[in-house]
């Protein structure tokens, strides 16, 4: 496999706030990456500076052989992007606004066409397409968004938070787009995002927290570091079970949601013997499978916002689903 | 090469789509001219009637080329205010991330200005008959022609000035304070004779005081109100629009 793009010390300062810091990884050709972390991470700084819109304040990023500091415009002819924040122009109808995007990326204009349909059809505003983009709602202005970013084929695409505010089937036809895209033409996906089960699409995924990546893995190899399984329980006295859960068993807590959260290695004997053992008066205790929101949890002590996990768990058993298939 | 033409072409053709969409914008485009022409030119005359007792008519002759400047002005000047715009609303990020040069960019939008002011102008010069203008083909041809020299060149100074503006109301402050002094400096609406030594200074460094010396001797084939020589005037307009467009690509170039 061959690395697509190789950053190294990456590093961006906003006067005396460092959104980026130090920051060094690979992406290799045709895998889909992806940027996990919370609000104000630097997801999108780091993005900026790869796609030539911000100038690193030191540090160094190569994309496709070209370094995006000294060769911006061979960088440009490489890559695609969706934005996180609305880019279109609300003058132009739908369809106007991709046919731009069409001709500056220099498409011919009889696949512009094809792809154009194609496109609108996927996002379903093919009935909406000779409508000013002013008259759209939110969430069909995104969905306008993703279909311009899809359709030029770039080397190396990159999603900023793709999916925000998209209807569980949209997300499922854009993903099903997004991976036949990357076998096809072997695009490499860029993507962010701070849904967890997002992430958990990607081939390899790094956690950014504070201007800082804090993991670099595929998704199994992450959920791995969370060494069992994720015990949750609530009590009536959380402070004290926290106590005997700590000296007792020797495991690190965490406390959220007035609940009590920690690792263990066999849920299903520990469970009883724990039920057994304790001195406190258990209102609930579950077992289950770690997250990359546990793994996140357990690398910084926070968790990260998740606020549509079944839609987009749906979504994951879908795409399992047709590459189970071929 | 190509690609670079090709790239002007779509920026341009995009602001030109967007101005006729626009309609309020396209009706104060063509309300403005008529407007400022009546109110300025009835006013005015009449009131140099009255004092120098003359006829008020020399002052309408004077006034229309200097009208025809100050809406060449202003539209240009104005015109860059839609990369403050698209920078607001994110759409410039899609251009400046695409594989089209910075270059182009600029010339594009530079050009789309210049085409918007050319129609303003047009939509004036269909007043002329009105005011007994006489106009020839010929005329109209060399009006338009400086008219486009003109508005290429502060165009270009306008991007210069909206590709470092981060705001909407930092880029009308500076406008309003350039489009004012340029204005009335520039012999558009009173003969510039006997001024004091620091105001001919200011004068002589504004290029609009060239086109409408260029354009006024060109419309009224007299040589009553002339400054500088026709070809010294054309000069400096196209010497300050090299300026001020390679000014604009280097800034774009250098923009994040
Ligand atoms: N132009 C800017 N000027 C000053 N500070 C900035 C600028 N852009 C980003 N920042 C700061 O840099 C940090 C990282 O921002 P960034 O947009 O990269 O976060 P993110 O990971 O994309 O977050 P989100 O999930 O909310 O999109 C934030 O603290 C933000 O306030
Ligand atoms: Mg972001």
């Amino acid at each position: 496999m061959s690395v697509i793009i190789s950053v190294e010390k990456l590093t961006k300062k906003f006067k005396n706030l460092i959104a980026v810091n130090q920051i060094s990884f690979e992406v290799n050709e045709g895998e889909i990456f992806g940027f996990l972390g919370p609000n104000g991470a630097g997801k999108t700084t780091t993005i900026n500076m790869i796609c030539t819109l911000l100038s690193p304040t030191s540090g160094k990023a190569v994309l496709n052989g070209h370094d995006v500091t000294k060769e911006r415009n061979q960088v440009r002819q490489c890559i695609g992007l969706v934005f996180q924040d609305p880019s279109l122009d609300v003058w132009l109808t739908a369809k106007e606004n991709l046919e731009f995007h069409a001709m500056i990326y220099n498409i011919k204009s009889k696949t512009a066409k094809k792809r154009i349909d194609q496109i609108l059809e996927i996002v379903e505003l093919k009935d909406r397409k000779n409508d000013l983009v002013l008259s759209f709602s939110g969430g069909m202005k995104r969905r306008l968004e993703i279909a311009r970013g899809l359709i030029h084929y770039p080397k190396v695409l990159f999603l900023d938070e793709p999916t925000l505010g998209l209807d569980p089937q949209t997300r499922n036809r854009v993903w099903e787009y997004i991976r036949n895209l990357q076998e096809r033409e072997n695009t490499t996906i860029f993507l962010t995002t701070h849904y967890m089960d997002e992430a958990e699409n990607c081939d390899r995924i790094s956690i950014i927290d504070m201007g800082k990546i804090i993991a670099i893995d595929t998704p199994e190899n992450l959920k791995k570091k969370v060494m069992g399984d994720i015990i949750t329980v609530e009590t009536t006295n959380n402070k004290n079970l926290s106590k005997e859960i700590e000296n007792k068993y020797g495991k690190s807590v965490f406390l959220y949601d007035n609940k009590i959260q920690f690792e263990v290695d066999d849920s299903e004997r520990f469970i009883p013997q724990f039920i057994r053992e304790s001195k406190e008066d258990i209102l609930s205790i579950s077992a289950r499978k770690p997250t990359l929101d546990d793994v996140f949890l357990s690398l910084t002590g926070r968790k990260i916002r998740d606020e549509s996990a079944n839609s987009m768990g749906r979504m994951r058993t879908h795409i399992k689903m047709r590459r189970g298939h071929r | 090469m190509i690609r670079d033409l090709k790239g002007i072409y779509i920026i341009w053709l995009r602001d030109i789509k967007r101005f006729f969409r626009d309609k309020p914008r396209l009706i104060s485009g063509i309300a403005r001219p008529s407007l400022y022409l009546f109110i300025l030119g009835s006013g005015l005359s009449s009131a140099f009637g009255m004092f120098g007792g003359r006829e008020g008519d020399w002052y309408i002759d004077f006034i229309y080329p200097g009208i025809l400047g100050m809406i060449v002005l202003f539209t240009s000047l104005f015109s860059s205010f839609s990369i403050v715009w698209d920078r607001e609303f994110g759409f410039l990020k899609e251009i400046l991330v695409a594989p089209i040069s910075r270059t182009s960019i600029a010339v594009g939008k530079a050009l789309s200005g210049s085409t918007l002011s050319l129609f303003q102008g047009i939509i004036m010069l269909f007043f002329a008959p009105l005011l007994r203008i006489q106009l020839n083909f010929f005329m109209i041809i060399k009006i338009c022609l400086l008219i486009l020299l003109t508005s290429f060149a502060l165009t270009s100074l306008g991007i210069l000035i909206a590709s470092r503006m981060k705001s909407m109301q930092g880029f009308q402050m500076i406008m309003n304070f350039l489009v004012m002094p340029m204005f009335f400096l520039s012999g558009a609406m009173f003969p510039l004779k006997d001024l004091p030594k620091w105001l001919e200074y200011l004068v002589s460094i504004n290029p609009l005081s060239y086109s409408i010396d260029a354009i006024r001797y060109v419309m009224l084939e007299d040589k009553t109100f002339l400054v500088n020589p026709l070809y010294m005037n054309i000069l400096v307009i196209s010497i300050f629009a090299v300026v001020m467009i390679s000014a604009a690509i280097l800034v774009f170039n250098l923009t994040d």
